[in-house]
């Protein structure tokens, strides 16, 4: 942990209440008429431009919602949302197609500039020399409801790589988008889902040809910007057989006394041999000490080893958004197929976090392994919920789960809800769960060492979440690690 | 003036009292052993000197240079050169002990207003210090007292110590659960580090450990008071006599 000395002083100029990325970029934008009806998911098409089986199937999908009820069965606490309150629908307003960087609007570049995301391909475009062999990152940057920018895509496109907005996907490569679209997290499957499916606006899509190895990372940065709208967006990941690709997912939004919804939808796919790596780096405003305003966070995100010997592997760390319902799975239907979850999710204030996985042991010698850490400070619940099933023909089906929960202060909360479920006798699941304070004499033995209260806290946590960590590509790990010690600013007395 | 001064201090935790007016002096390059029965204040005295919470001092003073350490923060303490042995070490999980020891040492050197170790410096300082206390690598990268073994755990403290060089190292029953080689391994390193320049307070309920570190002075702890200060020979007198004299249990 090289970085905690950094950590600490990134955390020291940080007052409590402020969240880093609480700006608002002041930028004209186009909106949806507020309100959900017909009319808006129409809207959302046009806009679009979509074909007519698109439409329809959104319209059936909104037609499905208005059956449905918001699901109360997690331990979250919030004012009932009024969805005819939002806006559903907000784009920058811009030239309406784009070739380079150098057409998107200068204000949103300046924005993600300030978010420290690097749109290198406008470098490159600049001639600014990378030093050799520095990782490179294709970047789809989501503002409000519209891909602005996607980096990288001429390169990608020798390598076979489709990356590009959905809305784009569902123009150039229909066939692959119906193919795959809801097929693993079908139309009807939840509230949220079924509402994303009606009014989503875009996301990333992603196809990697069979026995490719994307050349790099790729990674999507959604950002809130428009007051009272709500963000919907879809990404679809296909890794065909024998195929790897390592996606990263980064969130911000500005502080607003509102909350605003935050409903997403994640589908993967892995055929034979192939490999999904997702992490998500989760940092939505999380709403003030008091509890006001913040992100409600309501997201669907499955995977489905569909081939023999697939994997996909979930890694995320949670810091950011009011409430936090959110349970990245794996079907493991292929044979040998192989699924992880890795999780921090980091509760203070007022956040409530309800999240975990699911794990559905399909086919034979399937094997997943789950590990979470929960820390909660402040006044914040943090809760662990998890489904661990074999079904009757997974033989030779194992899970490990290891669950832990550090408290920070006497005023939170950290709860675990694990689901197990057998039906195959050869079924060897193990589970494994700790809840611990940190403790006070954890801390007064290092800072009878030197350290200040702040650095103490940092080292114990960070020693806490280090199993985590170590999953996230190089980049993100030293970006969370100091994201880890921010959203734990003002938890130690 | 002398080094450490501790003048007539009241200690109480969870409103029960701890110290009684104790007064005690240390010499600049003194070593010190405290001894006493058990309950008659010597952990104590180890936290309130490093400054743990919950140790509230209601009467006294603690001078070290002639400056009162009272409203220092543990951390500061640390800077000024104040150094506990844990009796018990604390485990801390998934925090490599080569980590704890450079955050331990940049942190105090921060405070003190001095520039960090660079990493090359650290490691050298770190491999050399620990070869002398058979510490080996392997154990540097395992996390901070996890799945140590009790020798194993006092070895790190003694190497700690080494490492940020303190003024005041306080030994708080630094023989508890050792066997006579780990015992002797342990001593060796603590006289290594003997200078004109450190002052040593050696909290023992037996005499053994003072076979091995010899102190310079002996003070008998009982009730939350000094009853008695001599010579090294005072130890052997209370191996012979037990601390019944003064009134506490027998040993």
């Amino acid at each position: 942990m090289p970085a905690v000395q950094e950590t600490v002083d990134r955390v020291r100029q940080i007052d409590v209440d402020q969240y880093k990325y609480g700006f608002v970029t002041d930028i004209e934008s186009e909106k949806a008429p507020i309100g959900l009806s017909e009319d808006t998911v129409r809207y959302i098409s046009a806009k679009k431009n979509e074909p007519a089986w698109m439409l329809e199937w959104r319209l059936e999908a909104f037609r499905r919602w208005l059956t449905m009820r918001e699901p109360t069965w997690a331990r979250v606490d919030y004012p009932k949302i009024d969805y005819q309150n939002a806006y559903y629908y907000s784009a920058p307003k811009k030239k309406p197609q784009l070739s380079s960087l150098d057409e998107v609007d200068p204000q949103i570049l300046e924005t993600y500039k300030k978010l420290g995301i690097p749109l290198r391909e406008q470098e490159m475009l600049a001639g600014v020399v990378r030093p050799e062999g520095e990782r490179r990152v294709a970047v789809d940057a989501v503002f409000d409801s519209v891909s602005v920018a996607t980096t990288f895509k001429e390169e990608l496109k020798r390598a076979g790589v489709i990356f590009m907005p959905m809305s784009e996907a569902i123009q150039e490569h229909p066939d692959l988008v119906k193919k795959y679209l809801c097929s693993v997290v079908p139309v009807n499957d939840n509230y949220f889902a079924t509402l994303n499916s009606a009014v989503f606006s875009d996301g990333s899509f992603v196809y990697i040809p069979p026995g490719v190895r994307c050349p790099m990372e790729l990674s999507t940065y959604f950002r809130i910007n428009e007051a009272n709208t709500g963000q919907f967006e879809r990404t679809l990941i296909i890794a065909d057989k024998g195929a790897y690709v390592s996606y990263l997912e980064g969130c911000t939004a500005p502080m607003r006394d509102e909350n605003q919804l935050h409903a997403a939808v994640v589908e993967l796919v892995t055929h034979d041999d192939a490999e999904i790596k997702y992490s998500t780096v989760q940092n939505w405003y999380p709403g003030d000490a008091d509890g006001k305003g913040g992100i409600f966070n309501f997201v669907t995100k499955r995977g489905d080893c569909r081939g023999k010997n697939s994997k996909i592997s979930w890694t995320q760390v949670e810091t950011g958004s009011a409430i936090t319902w959110k349970y990245p799975s794996c079907i493991l239907r292929g044979d040998n197929s192989r699924g992880e979850f890795y999780s921090i999710a980091i509760s203070n204030g007022r956040q409530q976090v309800d999240s975990g996985t699911k794990m559905i042991h399909l086919g034979k010698n399937t094997t997943s392994r789950i590990i979470s850490k929960g820390i909660s400070a402040g006044k914040s619940n943090n809760t662990y919920r998890g489904l661990v099933t074999a079904h009757r023909k997974a033989t030779n089906a194992r899970n490990f789960t290891n669950c832990d929960s550090l408290l920070i202060g006497d005023q939170c909360g950290a709860h675990t809800v694990p689901y197990i479920e057998a039906k195959n006798s050869s079924a060897v699941f193990e589970h494994e769960a700790s809840t611990s304070k940190i403790s006070e004499d954890m801390l007064f033995y290092c800072r009878q060492r030197g350290m200040s209260a702040e650095e103490a806290t940092a080292l114990v946590v960070n020693g806490f979440v280090k199993d985590v960590l170590q999953q996230l590509p190089m980049e993100f790990a030293v970006e969370a690690q100091k994201l880890i010690s921010i959203s734990l600013e003002g938890s130690v007395g | 003036m002398a080094f450490l001064e501790i003048k007539n201090l009241h200690v109480e935790v969870e409103d029960k009292k701890i110290l009684n007016g104790l007064t005690l002096t240390i010499e600049k390059g003194q070593v010190a052993a405290i001894m006493g029965p058990n309950g008659s204040g010597k952990s104590t005295l180890s936290y309130v000197l490093a400054g743990k919470d919950n140790y509230n001092v209601t009467e006294g003073e603690i001078l070290l240079n002639g400056e009162s350490i009272l409203d220092m923060a543990p951390d500061v303490r640390a800077a000024k050169g104040i150094f506990l042995a844990f009796q018990y070490p604390v485990e801390v999980p998934g925090v490599a002990t080569m980590t704890f020891l450079r955050t331990a040492l940049n942190a105090q050197r921060k405070t003190r207003g001095e520039p960090e170790f660079s990493t090359p410096d650290f490691i050298k300082l770190v491999r050399d210090t620990s070869a002398k206390l058979g510490i080996s690598q392997e154990m540097l990268r395992r996390s901070v007292n996890v799945g140590f073994s009790g020798g194993e755990k006092k070895r790190n403290e003694i190497l700690q110590m080494a490492i940020l060089q303190p003024s005041l190292a306080v030994l708080d029953e630094t023989d508890s659960g050792l066997d006579i080689d780990a015992l002797k391994i342990v001593a060796e390193g603590v006289n290594a580090l003997r200078s004109p320049e450190r002052s040593m307070i050696v909290i023992t309920h037996y005499q053994r450990l003072l076979d091995y570190i010899v102190p310079d002075v002996v003070h008998v702890l009982a009730k939350g008071k000094v009853v008695k200060t001599g010579g090294k020979e005072l130890a052997l007198e209370l191996e012979a006599s037990g601390y019944a004299q003064f009134g506490g249990e027998a040993a």
